[in-house]
């Protein structure tokens, strides 16, 4: 068993820990904030001779995945990581990794997109990215960000998969917070990984391969697009045995959907990331009034859990999906609208309402979530109509 | 597993290598690239050393060598960009427009 180690660190510090005990090839990055300290930290450590990786230092976010791509297809395990504009100018670098299908893992410290100009936290940037074809986890704190670092990899290389993974920790929340971190001792985590083994390596010279071929019209684009859809349903079983897998090592429980008080709930809130916190700690204070509220944590946000979001939501009076990032013109945010398609095929169908809160770091206060609480509740009790789209704390006209 | 990409026009999803790859040695000596080229490299003969500087530095391989001696450049895949001129350090190599007469030998 491993020995572990509590530190008070962020959660970029130990997104740096992990990276460094899962030992990659190469690692190009750019800093941009609040990333920034990710990749200062793991520069260090390759400056101290603590990991063989080979930094590669770029002139833009598109470089560093650019050179992510050409040292995995090499044969390289290679990790980076980036945030908000960083993330957006790596858009066709995006979907080249995955559709080359290289196991990179990259965190992303989510943050507001311009304009206007924002450092703080939404997940604009990542829900950008969404279609790109990355398995994405997200982190509510700074030990989940360390943990699903860990598993990325292995669900990154696992043979059935071979994708790309994201993992997204909150801007300045969870990644400049100082945190409670059990981190385990490098053999354990570097037994955990294992060595990677390349498939279709372009330095294996005895097996002499090409990556990056054209297949234009009437060539095998769409049979290759099928097959990435194949890899990342495939992610789902991986994802899991992955998961028990880490969760018998490292004695931390982990889920796809992680749920609170949803045994006999009546109301929830679907949340993403630092804000389940906020979120149980009303609902504890609302369930000790005696009131039925639950909380739903959504850990991998692709591939997304419809299953187990239906499973555990049917039969639910209302439900509020909390939105940290907005998609102009349609009826929600994305999680809104992935919640509302999850539930289509529920014999019951329950109230969803949609809320979009904390853009641009806008503060998520417990009032807020309380106000949350009482519409599902009203809306339970029949006394209120589920309300359109609501901007969760914004100054509006009375 | 071995490959016969001759038949990858038949093959299913569940066929191909995952991530588009192409189980041979890519040669893209087969494609003609060097169309789109402005300026072309002309080389003096006599002014050259065979240092092999442009045959290093040359991001397209469009320099040939033969018994560690330059003998041309390969029209057909050279963009003209003009790095081989630049890093010659005797001068033996020029810049000249696509089309032009090329300067004789002195």
């Amino acid at each position: 068993m491993p020995t572990h180690k509590t530190l008070a660190a962020t959660g970029n510090s130990v997104v740096a820990e992990a990276m460094r005990q899962c030992a990659p090839d190469v690692m190009a990055a750019y800093p941009i904030t609040p990333q920034t300290t990710i990749v200062e930290e793991f520069a260090g450590f390759v400056a101290k001779g603590r990991v063989h990786t080979e930094y590669v230092t770029v002139e833009s976010e598109h470089s560093a995945m650019s050179a992510c791509v050409g040292a995995s297809a090499a044969g390289a395990r290679v990790m980076t990581a980036t945030s908000s504009q960083g993330l957006a100018l790596m858009w066709e670098e995006l979907h080249i990794a995955s559709g080359m299908r290289l196991p990179i893992v990259m965190a992303n410290a989510n943050r507001a997109i311009s304009a206007p100009i924002n450092i703080h936290c939404d997940h604009s940037d990542i829900m950008g990215a969404r279609d790109s074809g990355w398995v994405t986890y997200f982190a509510e704190t700074a030990q989940e960000a360390y943990d699903n670092t860990i598993m990325a990899v292995r669900v990154a290389e696992h043979s059935d998969v071979m994708l790309p993974v994201m993992t997204c920790l909150d801007g300045f929340i969870t990644t400049h917070s100082i945190d409670r971190v059990s981190v385990m001792d490098d053999e354990s985590v570097a037994g955990f990984v294992g060595s990677y083994k390349p498939k279709n390596a372009l330095l294996d010279t005895d097996a002499p391969v090409l990556h990056g071929a054209f297949a234009g019209l009437g060539g095998p684009y769409f049979e290759f697009k099928k097959q990435q859809r194949v890899a990342i349903e495939n992610a789902r079983a991986v994802i899991k045995s992955v998961g028990e897998e880490y969760s018998a090592l490292s004695g931390r429980p982990f889920d796809v959907v992680e749920t609170w008080g949803m045994e006999d709930a009546e109301t929830a809130i679907v949340v993403i990331g630092s804000t389940a916190g906020n979120a149980r700690h009303v609902a504890r204070d609302l369930r000790a009034k005696g009131q039925k509220v639950g909380i739903v944590k959504i850990r991998v946000w692709r591939p997304f859990p419809y299953a187990e979001l239906a499973s555990v939501l049917k039969g639910l009076k209302a439900v509020a999906v909390l939105d940290r990032a907005e998609s102009f013109g349609a009826e929600g945010g994305p999680l809104y609208l992935e919640v509302r398609s999850a539930l289509y095929d529920a014999e019951t169908r329950v109230p969803v309402v949609g809320y979009i809160y904390g853009l641009g770091g806008a503060d998520v206060k417990l009032e807020l979530m309380e106000k949350v609480y009482s519409d599902l509740s009203d809306i339970a009790a029949g006394t209120a109509a589920p309300a359109g789209l609501v901007y969760l704390g914004a100054r509006e006209e009375a | 597993m071995k490959w016969d990409i001759s038949q990858m026009g038949s093959w299913t999803y569940k066929q191909f290598p995952p991530g588009a790859v192409i189980p041979e040695a890519g040669n893209s000596d087969d494609y003609v690239t060097g169309g789109w080229r402005s300026e072309r490299p002309w080389r003096n003969d006599e002014k050259c050393t065979q240092c092999l500087l442009c045959w290093i530095v040359c991001p397209d391989s469009s320099i040939r060598v033969a018994d560690e001696k330059v003998t041309t450049f390969d029209l057909e895949h050279c963009k003209g960009c003009g790095i081989c001129a630049q890093v010659c350090p005797v001068d033996a190599i020029d810049m000249v427009p696509e089309g032009c007469d090329l300067p004789e030998v002195k």
